[in-house]
């Protein structure tokens, strides 16, 4: 017990690292392409870390790997993020993560299946992500397979209502190799998800519809990691980690601000958002 | 007519400087609020880039977000025209016309609502954000509709002129709007009239036949080939359906080739709709540009327009070679 725990604490100061680093490649990849989705690549940026550093059995040099974890990011518009993890972990150079948006190349605004190995399925029409992973989960359950599926969802994204009929499907099957993930920033486009259209009792919802449901602090890794494990442990259900985060978490001026959704960082903001990052490691 | 298509020309850039279609539409629905109490207006959580935004400011108290929800929006559009409500429900149209087709079909359009689908980000220059965001089958899936009208404004100036025109027709609407900035095209003493055609000059040789931001470029095209020594007309067809066959047949019947330019699938779109006006009623030398039954990318909308085929240049050498030039 004493061990693992240790391993813990290493693991966490790496995954810190990491996702630091993650950081630091959305911001230089969305500056060089002068457009994209800023704030929620950031906020899920702990969670999507711990899941490919750390969580997820993949490999990078054979994507279609058939015992491999699944990652859904129905939330497309986060592609910047899931680029970033994908060239860090070695599917393709890190390089080309400057190409983001540009013609021609697989990194296209939402994530692209057909161009870029890695990308499960293109996403970027909010609301469809779940259904497909309930998709994934029922096939790898009929083949016998026990990799997991995660499925990244926005707060806004959830009035959506495939997502609920997607909910109810998931709960229906007891896939309970399938984990979503809520990223509750608080924020969509128009404004608060409060004020634009609420979703709260956001956990009730889920446990309504038979979901196991565990509620984090998105950007605390402790609790990031448990989330995970616990969601392993439990049977006969899918489980939803409802994930408390901060809309364009590790740039101070991005924080918690409508208006970094689709906006890309300047040059300028970009060199304060770096040494920023480098500070506060 | 020479100097009609002169005086386009010159206007274009002068008097109305170039603005975005969905622009245009935001202070018309703003205008249209004052003067209509019965104008409600519903979004999907994109009332900055519908801009609807400048409406909800006015008149927070007939504006419904309905947050990323588009079927639901649909659905209460058409609940709000049984409730006597002119309801005008905007998104990118991809989701619109999209996402919401099934419900578009049913609560609007075979219970014949009032209900105005007004749509942004159709085509692809809306750009960087790829396909998934890039409508280039919404009129298509719109005109298949029945009891449906689809309207496709060339600027900023029509558009305005649409808007109006569609808030005192009863009857369900589809309208595609831009994101990019597009010239303005139409003449001052224009007046759109939902189902006419506007012919800025009719060519002896070939004619093109366009929507939306193709307008301004089959314009550039007519302008080159005239250059050329190539007779060449441009018409203006706005209202894709209803059609405007009386303009179509006087059209066709003045030349040798018609070439349909838009920024859409060539499949169930203005191509397809001008076709098979033609093939059954007068048999015409005809062909379409536009995406050739692919999806979009991202790039940026000049560079998408190329490699798309959509450039003056493009529609240029399809003449030239159907004339054998
Ligand atoms: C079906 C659909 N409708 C609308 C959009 C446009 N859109 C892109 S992101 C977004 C807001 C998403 O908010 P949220 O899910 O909270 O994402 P996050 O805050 O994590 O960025 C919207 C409306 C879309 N991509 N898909
Ligand atoms: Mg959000």
């Amino acid at each position: 017990m004493k061990d693992s725990r240790g391993c813990r604490e290493r693991d966490i100061t790496f995954l810190k690292a990491q996702a630091k680093l993650v950081r630091v490649e959305i911001l230089k990849m969305l500056a060089v392409a002068g457009s994209g989705h800023t704030g929620g690549s950031l906020s899920a940026a702990d969670i999507v870390t711990a899941l490919y550093f750390s969580k997820m059995r993949h490999r990078p040099d054979n994507p279609s790997w058939r015992e491999r974890d699944r990652f859904i990011l129905s939330k497309g518009h986060a592609a910047p993020l899931l680029y970033a993890v994908l060239a860090m972990t070695g599917y393709f150079d890190i390089s080309m993560l400057k190409t983001l948006r540009k013609l021609g190349s697989p990194l296209q605004g939402h994530p692209c299946s057909r161009a870029l190995p890695g990308v499960e399925i293109s996403t970027g029409s909010l609301g469809q992500g779940l259904s497909v992973s309930n998709g994934i989960a029922i096939g790898l359950k009929m083949d016998n397979l026990s990799s997991r599926v995660y499925c990244l969802l926005g707060d806004g994204e959830i009035q959506e209502g495939q997502v609920w009929e997607a909910a109810m499907t998931a709960a229906h099957y007891r896939l309970d190799n399938l984990c979503a993930i809520v990223d509750l920033n608080g924020l969509q486009i128009d404004g608060p998800v409060s004020k634009v259209k609420a979703i709260e009792p956001v956990a009730s919802k889920w446990s309504a519809f038979g979901w196991n449901v565990i509620e984090i602090d998105g950007h605390n890794w402790e609790e990031i990691l448990n989330a995970f494990d616990e969601a392993e442990t439990v049977k006969g259900k899918p489980s939803v980690v409802l994930a408390r985060t901060i809309k364009g978490k590790g740039v101070s001026f991005f924080e918690g601000k409508v208006e970094y959704h689709g906006v890309a960082p300047t040059q300028e903001e970009l060199e304060r958002a770096l040494k920023e990052l480098e500070v506060n490691g | 007519m020479d100097k009609r298509l002169h005086s386009t020309e010159q206007k274009t850039g002068v008097k109305e400087e170039a603005i975005a279609t969905r622009d245009a539409y935001g202070e018309a629905l703003l205008e249209l609020g004052k003067e209509r109490k019965d104008v409600v207006v519903l979004d999907a959580d994109l009332s900055g880039s519908t801009k609807t935004g400048k409406f909800a400011k006015a008149f927070p108290d007939r504006f419904f977000n309905i947050g990323i929800a588009e079927q639901d929006m649909v659905g209460t559009a058409a609940g709000l025209a049984l409730s006597g409500k002119l309801p005008f429900a905007s998104t990118f149209a991809v989701f619109e016309t999209g996402r919401a087709w099934e419900q578009i079909r049913q609560a609007v359009c075979y219970s014949n609502l009032n209900v105005k689908l007004v749509a942004t980000h159709g085509g692809i220059s809306v750009g960087e954000d790829g396909a998934s965001h890039q409508a280039t089958e919404d009129v298509t899936l719109m005109r298949v509709l029945p009891n449906m009208t689809v309207i496709v404004p060339s600027d900023g100036y029509e558009t305005r002129q649409v808007i109006n025109a569609i808030a005192d027709y009863y009857g369900p609407v589809y309208v595609r709007l831009g994101r990019a900035k597009v010239p303005a095209v139409m003449p001052d003493d224009y007046e759109f009239t939902i189902g006419k055609a506007y012919t800025f000059y009719m060519g002896r040789d070939a004619n093109i036949v366009a929507m939306g931001i193709m307008v301004s470029i089959a314009l550039e095209a007519a302008k080159i080939l005239k250059q050329e020594g190539i007779d060449t007309g441009v018409v203006n067809m706005s209202t894709v359906k209803p059609l405007d066959t009386e303009t179509l047949l006087n059209t066709a019947k003045a030349c040798r080739l018609i070439v349909t330019a838009e920024e859409h699938s060539i499949i169930g779109g203005l191509g397809s709709a001008v076709s098979e006006f033609l093939s059954e009623n007068h048999p015409t030398y005809l062909y379409r540009i536009g995406i050739k039954d692919a999806f979009g990318c991202s790039g940026t909308p000049e560079e998408l327009l190329k490699l798309y085929g959509l450039t003056a240049d493009d529609i240029v050498r399809t003449i030239k070679e159907a004339l054998g030039r």
